[in-house]
């Protein structure tokens, strides 16, 4: 017989971890969907779990030096109204999900469940954020990019649990976010697009942009950001074929009931270029 | 088994049972509060909402595991408040009742929408309620009864 556990202290958390196998849950957004039974049966999971929502340990959101620092089991609504949540990562949210959900759905949810889709890691990615990560014996540092290896699939040990979420503060003059769903609120991205820029005297600074849904993992290419700093604007938008060009080899997206690989394809590269267009 | 305890309506409740059940199907069959239907079962619809701490939340996709130690409100227990009443009034009013299944949950997304904005624009009633799929009515009808409602019950949110 399966024997669930609703640890009450993150040190008990670790310790269960530490014994056997467990399945984390935190809000349950994903794995309640993805695990579900008929109705009136419970969902149907191959380890027990590990409740994890109610850490109260894992609840905040804090600055420290230049560092914003989330812990883990925050929900994604009070992200959305919390004063230190970093405006990209806000615009993301705003258009994650519905408020019912977002109550219960957290960033490690949207890291854990590791899918081509998140919308929460275009901004992650593009703000550079780390996790620290704990087992009983040890805690670590990994960035969100480096922890996913592919769709459901982390770098995270059986014993580990992601406790908190590291975004370095940082300041752009300019950020987008644009979602192509099928339906405004509750619908999953076709394709999604963070951008993030600094324009100082007419001089590309600092430019980072993101794709979901258009590869097995999110895109970024730092190689091309950086070739995009120390030029003016009207250079790189007279550039944007070549910016194109660079991007297709990474930009491969598959056919799904929710959009086919062209339309992706097309209109991940219109995000693109509408972006350096508004630089 | 597990014994988890909340608050639901009002009254504490200690329940003995496996912790990963949907929290829809222990208000529906061990606590007998049929007001949250089952629409979708995967968090788009809204039909099956309820209030978490004052926080509007789908219980199809939610363990119960973490309501332990929250406080839980249904339609039922809502609908003995006066903010309820006014919500009623108002829809009744502006004729945004049809079928009527997806209201329990459109009631409890309004009073949610309110505790976190007392004075929302049309916009943001549409944003706020984008949770709740209503087949019948179109919205319109909808929105109209929540600002009719925000005016009616000044100083109750
Ligand atoms: C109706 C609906 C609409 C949605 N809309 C969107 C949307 O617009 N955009 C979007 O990106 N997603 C969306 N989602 C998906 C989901 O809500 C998000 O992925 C959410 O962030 C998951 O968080 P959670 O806490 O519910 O995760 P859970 O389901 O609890 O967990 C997800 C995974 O993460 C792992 N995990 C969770 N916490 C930790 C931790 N601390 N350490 C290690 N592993 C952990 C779990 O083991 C599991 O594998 C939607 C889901 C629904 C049902
Ligand atoms: S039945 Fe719960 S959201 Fe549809
Ligand atoms: S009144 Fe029929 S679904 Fe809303």
């Amino acid at each position: 017989m399966v024997r669930h556990r609703i640890p009450v202290t993150l040190e008990e958390a670790l310790e269960h971890l530490n014994e056997t196998t467990y399945k984390i849950i935190a809000g349950g957004t994903d794995l309640m969907v993805q695990n579900r039974a008929w109705s009136e049966l419970p969902p149907k999971f191959d380890a027990p779990l590990l409740f994890c929502f109610n850490l109260e340990a894992l609840k905040y959101v804090k600055e420290e030096n230049a560092f914003i620092k989330i812990g883990s089991m925050t929900d994604l609504e009070t992200l959305l109204h919390h004063p230190l949540t970093p405006e990209i990562l806000r615009k993301v949210i705003y258009e994650m999900a519905s408020p019912a959900i977002r109550k219960v759905s957290t960033l490690s949810g949207n890291i854990g469940n590791a899918s081509p889709a998140a919308d929460s890691l275009l901004a992650l990615y593009a703000l550079d954020a780390k996790v620290e990560i704990k087992s009983q014996k040890e805690t670590r540092l990994s960035t969100v990019s480096e922890l996913i290896l592919g769709p459901r699939k982390t770098a995270l040990k059986q014993n580990e649990i992601i406790t908190e979420i590291i975004i370095p503060k940082s300041s752009f003059t300019q950020t987008c976010f644009v979602k192509v769903g099928g339906r405004r609120a509750d619908a999953i991205s076709k394709v999604a697009f963070v951008g993030c820029a600094s324009v100082e005297n007419n001089v590309i600074k600092d430019i980072r942009m993101t794709i979901n849904a258009v590869a097995a993992r999110l895109i970024r290419r730092q190689d091309i950001e950086k070739g995009l700093c120390e030029k003016t604007p009207d250079e790189v938008k007279q550039n944007v074929n070549a910016i194109l060009e660079a991007y297709s080899t990474s930009i491969q997206p598959i056919d799904d009931q929710r959009s086919n690989k062209d339309y992706r394809k097309y209109t991940a590269n219109n995000l693109i270029k509408a972006f350096l267009n508004t630089l | 088994m597990t014994k988890i305890t909340f608050t639901f309506n009002g009254k504490p409740i200690e329940l003995h049972t496996d912790p990963s059940r949907r929290f829809l199907d222990v208000i529906r069959n061990d606590l007998k509060h049929t007001g949250p239907k089952e629409g979708c079962g995967e968090g788009e619809c809204g039909a099956c909402a309820v209030l978490i701490n004052g926080h509007i939340v789908n219980s199809c996709i939610l363990p119960l595991a973490n309501v332990h130690h929250q406080e839980v409100m249904t339609i039922e227990g809502f609908s003995k408040t006066k903010r309820y009443a006014v919500i009623e009034e108002a829809f009744i009013k502006e004729g945004a009742v049809q079928c009527g299944i997806c209201i329990p949950g459109m009631i409890i997304a309004v009073e949610s929408l309110l505790n976190r904005n007392p004075n929302p624009s049309d916009e943001e009633i549409r944003v706020g309620l984008s949770g709740n799929l209503c087949r019948c009515t179109g919205y319109n009808m909808i929105v109209k009864a929540v600002l009719r409602a925000k005016e009616m019950g000044k100083g109750l949110w």
